[in-house]
């Protein structure tokens, strides 16, 4: 086993550990808003590792074999990781701006700035 | 190997949410656990391109990555009321 596959064990270690702490977030938050924070940011930087595991593994293949089929492998990754990046922080904040104009409030908080922002500005 | 196996942990973390999507006590939890859904999903397809050396789970991954967005984002405007 040479370093460049203990360097893909230790990418897909931290993937699949992050991916897991974020479906139990999941589990075991409060409310909505607690939620969305644990299983988003977790789950993202769950699969950034799985993606560079992906790229890392295909760049050594490509650099073994010379076959361009592991070049267009670790394009495609990087593009869907990319997609993922940009995508994935705008939906978390689309569903809390919804969540909170739906009439979900937030469970123990002492301080909700959105609803006094709201409120300040009709009365 | 080792891709498949960490493809099917990431799968159990997926079964994981979908719990949350079957319990979740209102609305905006569901989409909660179907956004993390949709993540694990994109994050499964791209490592089991890797371990059958297909290409073209990746690609099938980018796409179902921007289509989820746009369910997401559908789904919060209908939400919040309208698209105000």
């Amino acid at each position: 086993m040479n370093y460049v596959e203990v360097l893909i064990y230790v990418f897909l270690g931290i993937s699949v550990t992050f991916n897991l702490l974020g479906s139990f977030a999941l589990l075991r938050f409060p409310d909505v808003y607690t939620r969305l924070h644990g299983a988003t940011k977790c789950t993202t930087f769950g699969t950034i590792f799985a993606v560079f595991a992906v790229v890392t593994h295909a760049l050594y293949q490509l650099h073994r074999t010379g076959d361009s089929k592991y070049l267009q492998m670790a394009l495609h990754s990087f593009i869907a990781l990319i997609a993922l990046l940009l995508t994935n922080p705008t939906g978390a904040h689309a569903i809390a701006k919804a969540a909170h104009l739906s009439g979900v409030k937030p469970v123990r908080a002492v301080v909700d700035a959105y609803e006094e922002k709201l409120g300040g500005g009709s009365e | 190997m080792a891709f498949f196996y960490a493809m099917v942990l990431v799968g159990i973390a997926g079964l994981i949410s979908v719990l949350r999507l079957i319990l979740g006590p209102t609305v905006p939890d569901r989409v909660v656990g179907v956004d993390t859904l949709n993540t694990l999903v994109v994050a499964g397809m791209v490592l089991l391109g890797a371990a059958y050396d297909r290409t073209i789970y990746i690609d099938i991954a980018i796409v179902y990555a921007l289509l989820s967005y746009i369910g997401t984002l559908v789904i919060a405007k209908y939400l919040q009321g309208g698209l105000a």
